[in-house]
């Protein structure tokens, strides 16, 4: 419990200095960002707007602490005002329509990777020196180490431009209403097939090699030899005794890769237009959007951080050791 | 000489029975070679027009022109250097940063320790990529220099943390408790009892930054984050985009660029991994085994016959 305790303190902290981090980054450049906006509206916001854009994004006259608490408070109570790039939407709207996708994608791409990675490496690390040990790891890491743009690029080109198998952007087919019906689901699925292998083909590699050498390194164990003595089945030593232990090590990695998720994430949107975060923090940033792109900013970071501490969570059930 | 002799030995030692190392780095040094001697390999300069746009491969243009008519492989030859220099400058910039924050923190430990460490937590949990999406907005257009720095200060905390765990391993070793019992200095004994200890740490990390380098300038220009005037493989795979390369066919001008990312980035990865499996021959694989399962054989064959 006490571990749960820390590290959400430590969460807390993260998120605090990632306000602090947005707070901090429009004051150190030159210029105001209102003004920016203002140029980027076409000089066509009426004053009011301006006005109540200069408070929201704390460039009120005043203290820098003033200025510093009100910005904390406008983001605690979620009012970050309208979105620029489809005034007079809020930002909270833009941001809650496109978080499903993005959480959909990278959520279920991720679990996939695990789960499929985990096995392949349980099976080399079983099958020492057999070919699947010898060239299978080697290859994924060969694919993964190409940039996520580019692996989306080819994916894009050869499966959606050439042959045609999948639609060439889009969440789902615009034509359809969104809803709880059979059609729909199955558009859905149908455009998520190549974001979703692209992400699982880039992300791959990390999860065999963290189990392949976790369980090489557990296998050396003296535990191991003795389950071994005692008779038991290969089978039952390899999943009850060693990949139990070496799981660990794979999910400390999770915090690590999940950092990898979201980074492909952004590629992968952008490349097959799909509606999620990523591509609508790439979309402010070209319209110099900045109350959304900061509020972009913020959603990611919440949103790795509280996949973070389901790991941690899944961590003490795991390991006894830090339960007391 | 004699330390040249040595290195070499090194180096053979490193590479034999190592075909991944041996890949990999053939692949890195091949197109390090090739980018360098591009006014060598190329007559055409990578910003002049030379030709129709979109013009396919030829025997004149071996890798066709851009949509501005430019030489695709004056461009890849050319944007190879602005793109290699930025890897290696980020990757240098990072191990640098990440060696003194994870040596200082894991000698000194204490109150040092635990600041250093709170910081380096809470820039890991940052994804990256958005940060430095935001970085570079803030920033305006940025070109490659800046890049490589916000790389190389953004991208530390892991490194650093490996280095930590491993200064402490070797800290409790008897030859430190030597160095100091004989009145060594601090910055001695980092310098030169527990750094040259953390060469293969160094390397592999050098190698695996790089690799994260390419492909985040690569991204970070695609994205259009990057001074699209500059001539790199980021920018190239913009260009690509930006003149809708995909939708008139004019394949060669993405996948050239994008396939010598994909070499380099394969190449480094290959590096990385033989750099781990020297460092720990317990994550070995190959031929070794195939050794150590005949002796297992003959060994138990012996046995039966007893």
């Amino acid at each position: 419990m006490a571990f749960i305790i820390r590290r959400l303190a430590f969460y807390m902290v993260a998120i605090f200095v990632a306000i602090t981090f947005n707070f901090v980054m429009p004051r150190l450049m030159p210029g105001d960002p209102v003004d920016a906006l203002f140029a980027a509206a076409g000089g066509k916001l009426p004053a009011e707007t301006l006005a109540a854009y200069q408070e929201m994004l704390g460039f009120t006259d005043g203290p820098l602490w003033e200025q510093y608490l009100q910005y904390l408070y406008s983001v605690v109570t979620f009012e970050l005002g309208p979105a620029i790039m489809m005034f007079p939407v809020p930002v909270t709207e833009v941001l809650g329509n496109t978080l499903p996708w993005t959480v959909f994608l990278a959520g279920t791409a991720s679990l996939v990777s695990i789960a499929v990675g985990c096995f392949i490496g349980l099976y080399a690390s079983y099958n020492r020196g057999g070919v699947v040990d010898r060239f299978v790891p080697f290859f994924w890491q060969f694919v993964a180490s190409m940039p996520q743009a580019v692996t989306a690029l080819f994916v894009f080109f050869v499966f959606a431009l050439t042959l045609k198998w999948f639609p060439l952007g889009f969440g789902a087919n615009p034509d359809l209403d969104p809803g709880l019906n059979w059609t729909y689901i199955k558009s859905v699925l149908h455009h998520a097939v190549l974001p979703m292998v692209t992400l699982i083909v880039s992300m791959l590699a990390t999860w065999i090699f963290t189990m392949r050498n976790a369980m090489v390194n557990v296998l050396g164990e003296d535990y191991i030899t003795m389950a071994k003595a005692k008779g038991l089945t290969p089978r039952r030593i390899m999943t009850h005794y060693a990949a139990r232990n070496a799981i660990l090590p794979v999910v400390t990695a999770v915090s690590m890769a999940l950092g990898f998720a979201v980074a492909g994430q952004v590629f992968i949107e952008t490349v097959y237009n799909y509606p999620g975060v990523g591509q609508l923090i790439i979309k402010s940033v070209g319209a110099r959007d900045y109350p959304l792109m900061q509020a972009c900013f913020l959603m990611i970071v919440i949103c790795v951080l509280v996949a973070n501490f389901i790991a941690d969570i899944l961590y003490v059930w795991l390991d006894p050791r830090l339960r007391k | 000489m004699k330390s040249l002799k040595r290195f070499f030995a090194g180096l053979l030692k490193f590479y034999r029975g190592n075909p991944a190392g041996i890949i990999g780095s053939s692949i890195v040094a091949l197109i390090v070679v090739a980018c360098l001697s591009a006014p060598v390999l190329t007559e055409n300069s990578p910003t002049k027009r030379v030709a129709r746009g979109h013009q396919p491969p030829s025997t004149e243009l071996v890798f066709g022109s851009t949509r501005a008519g430019k030489d695709v492989y004056s461009q890849v030859l050319y944007g190879g250097r602005v793109s290699l220099m930025v890897a290696f400058s980020a990757a240098a910039v990072t191990t640098v940063i990440a060696l003194s924050v994870g040596v200082t923190s894991g000698y000194f430990g204490g109150r040092i320790d635990e600041t250093m460490m709170a910081v380096t937590n809470v820039m890991l949990v940052f994804p990256q990529l958005p940060l430095l999406i935001i970085l570079a907005a803030f920033l305006g257009q940025v070109g490659p220099m800046v890049i490589a720095l916000i790389l190389g200060l953004t991208s530390w905390p892991w490194g650093a943390r490996v280095m930590r765990s491993q200064t402490l391993a070797i800290r409790k070793k008897e030859f430190i408790t030597a160095a100091e019992v004989m009145g060594e200095s601090k910055w001695r004994i980092i310098a030169v009892e527990i750094i040259p200890n953390l060469i293969s740490l160094v390397a592999g990390m050098f190698v695996g930054t790089s690799l994260y380098a390419i492909g985040a300038q690569a991204g970070l220009e695609f994205l259009g984050l990057g001074d699209p005037t500059v001539v790199s493989w980021g920018t190239m795979l913009y260009w690509a985009q930006s003149s809708a390369a995909f939708f008139v066919g004019a394949w060669w001008d993405f996948v050239v660029p994008g396939t010598v990312i994909a070499l380099m980035g394969g190449g480094l990865a290959l590096i990385n991994i033989s750099i781990d499996q020297v460092s720990n021959p317990k994550l070995r694989t190959g031929k070794y085994l195939k050794i150590w399962r005949r002796m297992k054989a003959n060994v138990e064959a012996k046995r039966g016959q007893a």
